[in-house]
């Protein structure tokens, strides 16, 4: 009883005291007013470590299935996907299935055809007006370099689709707003977009929230810097090389400068 | 192959590189300078070919930067080479100008190819700062908008200046285009000004961490500079590929990846980290002019050390108070650069506003001071 007494004080003595280090504090500032997410061991984080190729073809399941409804990736190419995580054939059905305008044509009309590999993955919405009216007035971001694009990357973006919970107690969140801790100002235009079984995956990987966020942020992330694979193994490559010569150049130095490193001189009077 | 060199004006390859009399003592600090030189050179070739694929429109840049990055074969090997070796090329000048004022280089008679040095600075912040614009995202917009900001602190025509730079009545297409051309231009300036620099520096040769002024022990530049050179640039290419190959985006601020939107601010505007020292300076005082006067003079007043300093001794080895405030200046700098990347609020604030002060001391108070005071302690004998 004493010790829960105790306690109990010294949490109540804890909380005033933060309590009115917050309020000494001068205005927040809108990115410390965040949760900071944690570092996920993504099988593409080390230096040597290439992307998962069956977690970024989940992943660009997720984002059609899903995000593409409300998020544009203006940047990314169908024929990007191809050695990537689809093969040639597999990305021309998929490119077929949607329809690009084109033209003009020789009367000067403009005509749809189906898509083509070199086609951009299509967009929601026609304008940023268009997506900002749809969605209650917010816009949701072009997705192509959003990895690059915020503090922490695929970690971010991991913790955020899975961040959703309820507002804590003296929370108002407002109308047509959720509530995110690692959303800066910790309220979000979107909804929570992911629930278990929300896609069902080709490989018949079961799809967990986790599992879902894990592949689209992998998707994303190689959205992002489709040059990472090949940045990598070059950096490897050049780095060896590199330290190879730098071995025959400090033995070439010090062979060149023996003599001057041995000599003796000597001061005499004459 | 040396006699080939021996003719009329390849002679001055002979001259310069090949015979040219190098004290013995340089040490690897003295590599610095030649970094510098192939920095600029790596600057100069990415950035041209950058420019083949770059378009310079406010609709198109930050695409096109994406579209090297992504399609054009190495685009993205050119596009993190040009924007690290920003970086690197600043490590590099900081570590030579470092060296410079540890081992009293600035001092006579090579206080006209410091003076240059200096000059050489100011052309290369320049340049990086407009080359920063040019990729077109959030900071290059809000960045170019509070820099270019700062001239309208002058008095009277400060906000019709601000207009003919811009080109129109904010930063937009007018201001990138000419950025851009600036930006090509002046790296070509930055190396005619650092022939300058050597032309100053051949004048009585490089000088030495014993600051000694006779050319009694001096070899040759070739074989033995030139393979010092080549291992430490071969060092620094491994240090930059550390950079381009791995860490790419480690230098650059996220927010930069977001594109240029004028009705759009970013939460906090932060230049690079080259800048951070200088942008601290510029916000510890709470007074706009006064603000850019104190920037302006904090980067000037390097050029003044040669007149600002009154003893003839060099070197730090033999000056071991100067060396205990050549620790204390870069200290300050460095608490400069962790002060200009924190918000504006308590106690940076206070914290800033206190080494500012101290940075304009040390120049204003103690550099000439401790002349004085080592004159009255030992008695120098000057010798030239």
């Amino acid at each position: 009883m004493q010790v829960a007494l105790r306690v109990g004080a010294f949490a109540a003595g804890g909380v005033a005291t933060v309590v009115a280090l917050g309020q000494a504090r001068p205005p927040l500032l809108a990115d410390d007013d965040q949760l900071h997410p944690a570092q996920y061991p993504w099988s593409h984080r080390g230096p040597l470590s290439a992307f998962d190729a069956a977690s970024i073809r989940r992943g660009y399941q997720v984002y059609k299935n899903v995000c593409a409804s409300c998020h544009s990736m203006n940047r990314v190419a169908f024929r990007n996907l191809v050695g990537v995580a689809f093969t040639e054939s597999e990305v021309k059905e998929m490119a077929e299935e949607i329809e690009v305008e084109d033209g003009p044509n020789d009367e000067g009309e403009m005509f749809t055809r189906p898509g083509r590999l070199a086609d951009h993955f299509p967009a929601p919405y026609p304008n940023a007006e268009a997506a900002r009216y749809a969605n209650n007035g917010a816009l949701p971001p072009d997705l192509s370099l959003i990895t690059k694009a915020r503090h922490g990357g695929a970690d971010y973006v991991f913790a955020l689709l899975t961040g959703y919970r309820e507002p804590p107690a003296g929370v108002h969140v407002r109308e047509g707003l959720y509530y995110n801790p690692y959303f800066p100002g910790q309220q979000i235009a979107m909804a929570r977009a992911l629930y278990d079984d929300g896609v069902e995956y080709d490989d018949g990987t079961p799809a967990t929230t986790s599992q879902m966020a894990k592949d689209v942020a992998t998707f994303l992330s190689w959205a992002a810097e489709p040059e990472h694979d090949q940045r990598k193994l070059m950096g490897v490559q050049w780095m060896a090389t590199l330290t190879v010569l730098a071995g025959l150049m400090l033995f070439m130095k010090r062979f060149k400068w023996s003599l001057y490193k041995t000599r003796r001189i000597e001061f005499r009077d004459v | 192959m040396v006699q080939f060199f021996k003719r009329p004006l390849l002679d001055i390859v002979h001259n310069h590189l090949i015979e040219y009399p190098t004290p013995v003592n340089i040490h690897y600090f003295w590599n610095f300078g030649f970094l510098a030189f192939i920095c600029l050179a790596v600057q100069i070739i990415t950035g041209i070919f950058l420019a083949i694929h770059y378009t310079p429109h406010v609709d198109l840049a930050f695409y096109s930067v994406e579209h090297i990055i992504r399609d054009v074969n190495y685009g993205w090997l050119l596009r993190y080479a040009h924007a690290n070796g920003a970086s690197i090329f600043f490590i590099i000048i900081y570590i030579h100008i470092s060296r410079g004022l540890y081992y009293g280089s600035y001092v006579a008679p090579r206080h006209f190819t410091w003076v240059v040095g200096v000059f050489i600075l100011l052309l290369i912040m320049a340049t990086a700062f407009m080359g920063y614009v040019l990729p077109w995202g959030q900071i290059s917009l809000w960045g170019a908008t509070v820099i270019t900001n700062l001239v309208s602190a002058v008095p009277l025509v400060g906000n019709s200046i601000v207009t003919w730079l811009w080109g129109g009545f904010s930063v937009d297409n007018a201001t990138l285009n000419r950025f851009f051309s600036f930006h090509y231009l002046f790296p070509f300036i930055i190396v005619a000004i650092a022939f300058v620099h050597m032309a100053f520096l051949h004048q009585k040769g490089s000088g030495n961490p014993l600051g000694l002024i006779q050319p009694v022990d001096k070899i040759s530049m070739y074989p033995y500079f030139i393979i010092k050179d080549a291992f430490g640039l071969v060092l620094f290419l491994l240090f930059f590929s550390l950079f381009v190959y791995f860490l790419p985006n480690l230098l650059g601020h996220p927010d930069n990846y977001i594109e240029a939107n004028p009705i759009v601010t970013p939460n906090h505007i932060v230049p690079e980290w080259y800048f951070l020292p200088f942008y601290a300076i510029l916000r510890s005082i709470p007074h706009k002019l006064g603000g850019v006067i104190a920037i302006i003079i904090s980067i000037l007043i390097l050029a003044f050390l040669p007149w600002i300093t009154n003893i003839n001794v060099r070197s730090s080895l033999f000056r071991p108070l100067y060396k205990k405030l050549f620790w204390i200046l870069f200290s300050i700098v460095l608490i400069l650069g962790w002060i200009g990347g924190k918000p504006v609020e308590m106690p940076y604030v206070v914290i800033g506003q206190l080494i500012t002060f101290l940075y304009f001391v040390y120049f204003l108070i103690f550099i000439p001071f401790l002349g004085r005071l080592e004159k009255f302690l030992v008695n120098y004998k000057t010798v030239y």
